[in-house]
């Protein structure tokens, strides 16, 4: 079954496909490629064709530092929930790289981890699980828009006396 | 104390609504049990070995009456009667009903308590000095920077899923009462000579089966780069530490495996780019933050101190009360007071809900509505003024509270061991309280003088018996518990890690051995102020195995 893709807070048509590192690069079209493929190519893409990194837990986003500017997409991989590394990659490409293209969570992406992803940097979820895709759908947002800590997600306005609490900017405390 | 805000209220009334739509996509089969234990773990609930079990906060071993009394309510309503107070300084419920937890959540949240992250693999509760605000040798209150580290640490988005737990420890006084140093990271507060406020930093120590003393990676760290600093060290562990292994997940094993130079290097390097953005703390918080934390009001008068002696002078009972369980304040006429949670013979760290109210009585009369847990499994009144002595220990008497053990051969730390816990491979609860009645005789107790046992019953070490300077580890050998001696743990300023004596001994064994250990010490000690450790260190291994395995 294929992912579905999530993206400001509905449903919409992925214009990405995903390619092996055994396949060749299509004659244009936008191209989903492992990160060491990407590196390897990224100096002479076909014209017509867009590539986008696909970043495993235990990759360095530093790698990459030199190539954002030119990059639409970077998705990054969940291959288990539990494994958290890949928040402080979003975080990362975000805060210190300065990438302002889409960061993509894929794989294991779960409703109750989404809040917390998109406050690393993350906006659109590539997502399989069933439950989560229902949930979605009815419009179930199970975030609580209060945090006690300074992320990177855009829009987050200062909460309250304390330097470090933050709130969605269109939330009010009620 | 800290009070919530409608900020800190709505946090977390949202929370438990959030946790109970949990339990209900959980209990319709939208999460798998895989799916729901962080989140479940995320809100302190752990699936034990009869039952679920709740773990509920109780930040920096803080709390005041009205929060004991609704932890008193929680115990009668959706417990049997009594709850556990930990090593962690929390409280743990061993018979809630998963479908009740959202329900008690909800009563703690009207209290301004709750149990997010007290367990799983994200930052923990923050612990504490139990004295803090109190002793007599501190150089500052440390609650309101773990305050401070509680609410940054609280659903942080970047470290929900960490390798493995995370524990933090602060300590604003030069004797280390919090054991920072077996902490993942462990603060010291400490002044410059200008006065200006920082932290000794320790990373990396812990227990478990690969124990490790903490290594200082700061010698000062300015008050404003606190959460900086710390969230440059959870973002080197969130991406370096091992996930392969969940026995070589913590981040002592990535010190241990980096090396000490390199992952400095690494911290460093990540807090160069961090420590002059949005963490950096103003001066003006911090402030607001510790003016929750100002002192009571203490009025002592002339005349204080002959009362306290002349009740001492006609009580025996008191007077070995006030000998062992009263310690010395910062305030002139004022003591803090533990209240032994180790009676002869009973669980170690058990209060019945009586127990839990009378204990809020007393610190509401008596003790400007203070309460503290320690780590060592009692509890602490802080702040009272010593001429009240006489009236709170014949209040903690009838309650059966006024055990004058504390840091005597019974204050034994245990943790549930096989009789709750499911990783159990031994017995420890049945032990302390073995051990404990052995040295019942109080005359006994003060002839030994401080010592401190403690017992795990497996290898995960909750009962910290690596920094027992008597340790008991339970094991399981060919179907039997055996029990593992190690001698000259510590977990204050001078931490170290016990060794193991020799070949362990079988459940009846133990007890024995145990005592012979204890006369052995007694026996070659050079004056009764020479303490367990002291001579331990002195004289090593030799005599005590001599004494435990004869000298062939
Ligand atoms: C009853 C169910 C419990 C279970 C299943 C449990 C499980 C564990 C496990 C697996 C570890 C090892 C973690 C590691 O080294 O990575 C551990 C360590 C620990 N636990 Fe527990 N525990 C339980 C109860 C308790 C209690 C009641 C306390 C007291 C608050 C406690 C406090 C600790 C401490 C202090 C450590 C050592 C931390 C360190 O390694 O530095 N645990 N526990
Ligand atoms: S030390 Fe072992 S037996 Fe004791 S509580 Fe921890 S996991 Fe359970």
């Amino acid at each position: 079954m294929a992912a579905r893709l999530y993206r400001a807070g509905g449903f919409v048509a992925d214009e990405w496909t995903h390619l092996d590192d055994e396949a060749a690069l299509p004659a244009e079209g936008a191209v989903i490629v492992s990160l060491a493929r990407f590196l390897a190519a990224a100096s002479d893409v076909p014209q017509g064709v867009r590539l986008a990194p696909f970043v495993k837990a235990g990759d360095d986003p530093a790698q990459l530092a030199g190539h954002l500017s030119a990059l639409d997409l970077v998705v990054v991989d969940f291959a288990k929930f539990s494994d958290g590394r890949g928040y402080s990659t979003a975080r990362l490409l975000r805060q210190r790289y300065g990438f302002a293209g889409e960061i993509r969570a894929s794989g294991d992406v779960l409703l109750d981890q989404i809040p917390l992803m998109r406050r690393v940097g993350f906006d659109a979820f590539a997502i399989l699980n069933e439950p989560t895709l229902r949930a979605l759908e009815a419009g179930h947002d199970v975030d609580v828009p209060l945090y006690l800590q300074p992320a990177e997600r855009a829009g987050e306005v200062p909460a309250g006396a304390r330097s470090w609490a933050r709130r969605p900017a269109d939330a009010q405390l009620s | 104390m800290y009070r919530y805000d409608e900020f800190d209220a709505h946090f977390v009334s949202a929370r438990v609504d959030q946790f109970r739509d949990q339990v209900r996509r959980r209990l319709a089969g939208d999460l798998t049990e895989d799916q729901f234990k962080p989140l479940r773990l995320m809100n302190g609930v752990y699936l034990q070995l009869h039952a679920y079990m709740l773990r509920v906060a109780i930040p920096y071993g803080t709390l005041n009456a009205r929060q004991m009394r609704r932890l008193a309510h929680i115990a009668r309503t959706y417990d049997r009667g009594y709850g556990h107070f930990t090593t962690r300084q929390n409280i743990q419920f061993n018979w809630p009903r998963l479908k009740d937890v959202p329900d008690i959540l909800a009563q703690l949240a009207e209290v301004e308590m709750h149990a997010i992250q007290t367990s799983g693999n994200c930052i923990r509760n923050v612990t504490a000095d139990h004295f803090s605000g109190a002793a007599a040798d501190e150089i500052l209150d440390p609650r309101p920077y773990a305050e401070i580290l509680r609410q940054w640490s609280s659903l942080h988005p970047e470290f929900s899923y960490l390798p493995r737990k995370f524990k933090i420890a602060v300590t604003g006084a030069p004797h280390d009462r919090a054991a920072v140093q077996v902490h993942d990271i462990g603060l010291q507060a400490v002044r410059d000579a200008e006065g200006n406020v920082g932290f000794r930093v320790f990373v990396g120590g812990g227990l478990g089966r690969t124990p490790m003393v903490g290594r200082l990676v700061r010698e000062f760290l300015p008050e404003a780069d606190l959460l900086a600093y710390s969230e440059a060290i959870l973002r080197v562990y969130n991406r370096y530490g091992r996930r392969d292994n969940k026995y070589k997940a913590r981040i002592k094993i990535l010190v241990h495996e980096t090396g000490l130079e390199e992952l400095k290097a690494d911290i460093e390097a990540e807090f160069a780019e961090i420590r002059d953005g949005v963490l950096r703390l103003p001066s003006s918080e911090i402030d607001r933050i510790a003016a929750y934390f100002a002192p009571p009001a203490f009025a002592a008068a002339d005349g204080d101190e002959a009362v306290l002696e002349a009740a001492i002078a006609a009580d025996p009972a008191l007077a070995a009360f006030a000998a062992r369980n009263v310690h010395p304040h910062r305030a002139p006429g004022y003591a803090s007071l533990t209240i032994s949670l180790k009676p002869i013979g009973k669980a170690p760290g058990d209060a019945t809900a009586e127990q839990m109210e009378v204990v809020a009585d007393l610190a509401e009369r008596y003790g400007h509505d203070e309460i503290r847990v320690s780590h060592e499994q009692n509890l602490v009144l802080p702040h009272v003024r010593r001429r009240d002595i006489p009236a709170i220990h014949a209040a903690l008497a009838e309650a059966e509270l006024a055990e004058a053990n504390a840091g005597l051969v019974t204050d034994i730390i245990a943790c549930p061991g096989l009789d709750y816990c499911a990783l159990a491979t031994a017995r420890s609860i049945p032990v302390a309280q073995r051990i404990s009645e052995r040295f019942a005789a109080p005359e006994r107790q003060r002839e030994i003088g401080d010592l401190k046992i403690k017992i795990s019953g497996c290898i995960n070490a909750c009962g910290h018996h690596h920094v027992g300077h008597i340790g008991i580890l339970g094991v399981e050998k060919k179907g039997e518990e055996y029990y593992q001696i190690t001698l000259g743990g510590s977990a204050d300023e001078n931490t170290s890690i016990g060794e193991i004596i020799g070949r362990g001994f079988s459940y009846d064994e133990v007890v024995d051995a145990i005592e012979k250990v204890v006369d052995t010490y007694v026996g070659l000690r050079e004056t009764p102020q020479e303490d367990f450790l002291s001579a331990y260190r002195r004289v090593g291994d030799q005599p005590f195995k001599e004494a435990l395995y004869g000298t062939a």
